[in-house]
């Protein structure tokens, strides 16, 4: 049923039809909405058979889980930023011990600077944690995505992370399509679990495991994400017979025809993207777009195939590894790694909420064919304000802290932007 | 594609009211998205809540920089921020005030855009009156139906009714009915 309806209510509904036992919910922005949401439909009845479980903290949430889903649950947590640094070891732990936990990751930036606002810092902080990573690029496939997350996870007993843009697409009222409640019973069958702890059937699930099986356990883990290689576009087909939509699969291509040019990147910024390709194609210039939608596993071959034929390829990320530059620039570039590869322009946007504009993207694209750059491109980086930071740092010692300075630095320019 | 900005202060329902239009334009078939100015929200600070409504899929994901209208809920704001920031010369303008556009300084912004398209309309008073709350969103929103005709009164009501069910729905519907008529009835000088 279409409804005009916040992302985070509809990933609320999608949820709750996924019928999962145990919620557990601890708030943090840009989340929130979703696991208030769903504990409104558990104390209201709306979703029966599961237990709505307030915790202390996000350590404790990924921790209920794991010991929901180990006693054969299905377990489902939300959380975002710090939230999620703070429940690390038992990101590890959920992936290591191979527990189909589904967790989304209302996408914000990491402090400090402190800051609520959207970037996908907090996913890149634990891709290689071994959970599976997948990001949508509407409301639409953040509530498709869950449902089919859900069977993924289960299929593989692997968790999975679905990202989402947070206020970007958790905050955004737009128009989706809710589905069927039993279609998604249909799509998605009751979870049987691979390991249970029973107490008629004794068994442990963590053992203690030296240098005699440490690599096999990790190579198995590793081995099951390459059968998700197969396994996320089985799905997204199998979605789109029964729901009509083609949502999720590993990524997807846009104008991709004949393109000279190829953007890629992930999450809701490939809206925009879309947008300034349509334009710059009306300008005769031949780009196109390929939306990631699988991080983690990372499509490499499907990747490289639609790659391989563009002279230039611009990744566009919203997250940057500090000292190297942007993770899904180095991930592209490994992909195409050992090939007569395109060259691969980086450019790191929209950190910390920055708008990410069609003018700053149309100008970047355009600089890439015929300037093109080493390293990282920051978008819309204030050189002015670097500069006179830079500056001022050379000529005392203590200079103070960085982000007040920047702050002072921004205020006057306002003034004098202001006083013209 | 028809975009619209709104500016108030927390407290006034900035969001709900984007949220509402989006709703309306939803009613009517039409493709909409509305989205706040993400996080900064509090009681009493300047707030920014967008909208778009286009006859297409609207992909679109950065804030709104050259809106078709402007809805201002609190005109203390005109001395706080540059509310006109990229306001397109046939664009609309919608103050909610008891004075005149004149008095409140605004002759000038109102006489560049085309004649009719910035009007002022009481909508705190509308609401006192209907709701017994100085909340001033929904009563906008009947007037934004009658200042522009990009949705109609009735889909106006509707989403009201939606985001608020019951007496204060109805009530605001009421706000929102009158600031409609006090537009469709009063000459464009006002």
């Amino acid at each position: 049923m279409l409804k005009q309806i916040e992302g985070s209510r509809a990933m609320a509904e999608a949820i709750a039809m996924c019928r999962p036992e145990v919620v557990c919910a601890y708030p943090i922005t840009p989340q929130t909405h979703i696991v208030e949401g769903l504990g409104e439909m558990v104390r209201m009845g709306d979703l029966k058979n599961c237990e709505f479980i307030n915790v202390e903290s996000e350590f404790g949430a990924l921790s209920v889980a794991i010991g929901a889903s180990a006693a054969g649950a299905r377990a489902y947590t939300a959380t975002a930023s710090q939230g999620l640094l703070f429940m690390a070891e038992a990101v590890y732990n959920a992936s290591g011990l191979g527990l189909p936990i589904v967790m989304t990751l209302g996408n914000r930036a990491i402090g400090a600077p402190i800051n609520i606002w959207n970037d996908h810092s907090d996913a890149m902080s634990m891709c290689d944690a071994g959970w599976m990573q997948l990001f949508a690029e509407t409301n639409q496939e953040a509530v498709d995505l869950h449902i089919q997350a859900f069977r993924l996870a289960e299929e593989l007993s692997m968790p999975v992370m679905v990202c989402v843009d947070g206020f970007i697409l958790t905050h955004a009222v737009e128009c989706v399509d809710i589905p069927d409640p039993a279609d998604v019973d249909a799509f998605l069958p009751p979870y049987e679990p691979v390991q249970v702890l029973d107490p008629r059937q004794p068994v442990s699930i963590g053992a203690m495991v030296g240098p005699d099986a440490f690599t096999e356990v990790r190579y198995l883990q590793h081995y099951k994400q390459t059968l998700a290689l197969r396994l996320i576009p089985d799905l997204a087909a199998e979605f789109e017979a029964r729901f009509g939509r083609n949502s999720g699969g590993l990524l997807r291509t846009y104008r991709t025809e004949d393109a000279e040019m190829l953007i890629v990147a992930m999450g809701s910024v490939n809206g925009t993207i879309k947008d300034t390709v349509d334009a710059m194609r009306a300008d005769g210039l031949p780009v196109g777009l390929v939306t990631l939608v699988s991080f983690r596993p990372f499509p490499t071959e499907a990747l490289r195939d639609v790659l391989i034929r563009a002279k230039h390829v611009v990744v566009v990320e919203k997250s940057f590894a500090v000292g190297m530059g942007g993770q899904l620039a180095n991930n592209v570039g490994l992909a195409l790694r050992n090939t007569a590869a395109p060259r691969v322009h980086s450019v790191v946007a929209g950190l910390g909420g920055r708008a990410i504009t069609r003018p700053s993207l149309e100008r970047v694209f355009r600089q890439a064919w015929v300037q093109p750059w080493e390293g990282a491109h920051f978008l819309d980086l204030n050189h002015d304000i670097i500069a006179k930071e830079l500056h001022r740092v050379r000529k005392v010692r203590r200079s103070g802290p960085t982000a007040e300075n920047i702050l002072r630095h921004l205020s006057q320019q306002a003034r004098h932007t202001a006083a013209d | 594609m028809f975009q619209i900005r709104i500016h108030g202060r927390g407290g006034q329902g900035v969001v709900t009211a984007a949220e509402m239009l989006a709703v309306s334009a939803f009613l009517e078939g039409e493709h909409a998205q509305a989205f706040p100015s993400f996080g900064s929200e509090r009681m009493g600070a300047p707030v920014v809540s967008f909208c778009r409504i286009d006859d297409h899929e609207i992909r679109l994901r950065e804030p709104i920089l050259e809106p078709d209208a402007l809805i201002v809920q609190d005109p203390t704001l005109f001395k706080a921020i540059d509310v006109f920031q990229g306001l397109r010369p046939d664009g609309y303008l919608l103050v909610n005030t008891n004075k005149s556009l004149a008095e409140l300084g605004l002759a000038g912004i109102a006489a560049k855009l085309p004649a009719g398209h910035a009007r002022a309309v009481p909508a705190s008073e509308l609401a006192l009156k209907h709701v017994n709350r100085p909340v001033p969103n929904a009563a906008l929103l009947g007037a934004f139906a009658a200042l522009t005709a990009i949705v109609n009164l009735h889909s106006v009501a509707a989403a009201i009714r939606e985001a608020f069910p019951g007496k204060v729905g109805e009530a605001n519907v009421a706000a929102a009915t009158a600031a409609y008529e006090t537009l469709a009835s009063t000459p464009a000088a006002a």
